[in-house]
């Protein structure tokens, strides 16, 4: 596999959200709006490719019964730092993601690139690997998001389309929604994959 | 999975030991770096939170009630003054546990008459389309709540034999922003006459 076919399996064959439906929580959790999905997928990513990167550097240095352990320290110390960053310099958008920044240690999608790709590869192939799939995971994120703020709002990035005071298809907003939004996205990305 | 690094005891301790000091040296590093801007946007936000609900003002003073009822967090209590230390209001930073999910936040701007001038919804997690009503812009609801004296103006729902509109299918949301109010009110006045 190629680096070009490295990074864009990330995309579409086997994007984290649709195909390995990797990552869900967040992923119904956020994206009440096309932001915030967009926000969260922006912090996955980094942390995908930072963890990604010292995992493989570390690889033959982690004794393999202390892996796991490792790989979270890891993870948790990226994510830890974004969250501070956030804060301090995105304001607006931390408090719009809130207890959601915290959860991306947890996030499958970033310990299962740790575990399955990263920490048996070489560091170039997980760097590439590693922003292949966080910017699947912000396309599905910024979709899901999109297509919930579009029907559950009425606007799109902020800009409302309804007039003033009326609701939209208030379901969609809720945890319900997000749940029927992402089954019907599921659906059609697979379509999208079989042809 | 070959690894280069045997599984004895030393070698887990070891390597976790390494990863954690430097994962932690690391955050503490940034954590200090952080800490000054993340003061200063809570800081902005209080300010502008001030400034919206209470009267131009040149300074604030800030102290913190027990709760008239004893509840266990303080309401915050921002004395604004002019240069020329005359008081101008009285914002309280005040809260109901009674929501339909839970906690509601709320700011509420007084004169030193203690007649309500404005509030401020802070946090919730109610109902989107029906409790979170509420905000501001969203319905009249708030709006009610202006210019009246809870001397005058009981804080209850009209259900509960009081003086307030409730929202529409929110009455439980609607006697939680009544409850914080009034909270506020009652502690203040437990420490404060009104002038």
């Amino acid at each position: 596999m190629n680096q070009l076919q490295n990074f864009t399996k990330g995309l579409i064959k086997e994007n984290p959200v649709f195909i390995l439906l990797l990552g869900l929580c967040p992923a119904l959790g956020v994206t009440t709006s096309a932001f915030n999905g967009f926000g969260m997928g922006i912090a996955t990513t980094f942390v995908l490719l930072m963890s990604n990167l010292i995992i493989s550097l570390l690889k033959n240095f982690i004794p393999s019964s202390v892996r796991i352990p490792s790989f979270i320290v890891v993870i948790a110390s990226f994510v830890t730092a974004v969250d501070l960053i956030m804060a301090a310099y995105a304001p607006d958008l931390h408090s719009q993601l809130g207890l959601f920044i915290p959860l991306i240690v947890v996030n499958c999608v970033v310990l299962a690139r740790a575990e399955a790709f990263a920490s048996k590869k070489e560091v170039f192939s997980s760097i590439i690997d590693g922003l292949g799939i966080g910017v699947g995971f912000t396309f599905a994120l910024t979709l899901l998001g999109a297509v919930r703020e579009i029907l559950g709002s009425g606007s799109l990035l902020g800009i409302q389309f309804l007039p003033q005071g009326t609701d939209g298809i208030i379901v969609f907003i809720l945890a319900p929604g997000a749940f029927i939004g992402l089954g019907y996205l599921i659906v059609l990305m697979n379509l999208f994959k079989k042809n | 999975m070959k690894n280069k690094k045997p599984n004895t005891l030393f070698n887990m301790v070891s390597t976790l030991l390494i990863i954690s000091s430097i994962a932690g040296m690391g955050l503490s590093g940034l954590y200090n770096i952080t800490k000054e801007p993340i003061a200063k946007v809570q800081q902005k936000k209080i300010q502008m939170l001030l400034e919206n609900v209470l009267p131009p003002f040149d300074r604030v003073e800030k102290k913190a009630f027990i709760p008239y009822d004893n509840l266990t967090d303080s309401i915050l209590a921002f004395f604004a003054y002019d240069s020329q230390n005359n008081l101008l209001g009285i914002a309280a930073i005040t809260y109901s546990l009674n929501g339909f999910s839970g906690l509601v936040k709320i700011m509420v701007g007084f004169l030193p008459d203690l007649t309500i001038r404005k509030t401020e919804v802070l946090k919730h997690s109610e109902t989107p389309g029906l409790g979170d009503k509420m905000e501001t812009g969203k319905s009249d609801f708030p709006v009610q709540f202006i210019d009246k004296h809870p001397e005058t103006f009981q804080l209850r729902v009209k259900k509960d034999g009081g003086d307030v509109d409730a929202i529409t299918a929110a009455t439980i949301t609607s006697r939680a922003f009544c409850d914080a109010i009034d909270r506020a009110y009652k502690t203040l006045i437990q420490h404060y006459s009104p002038k």
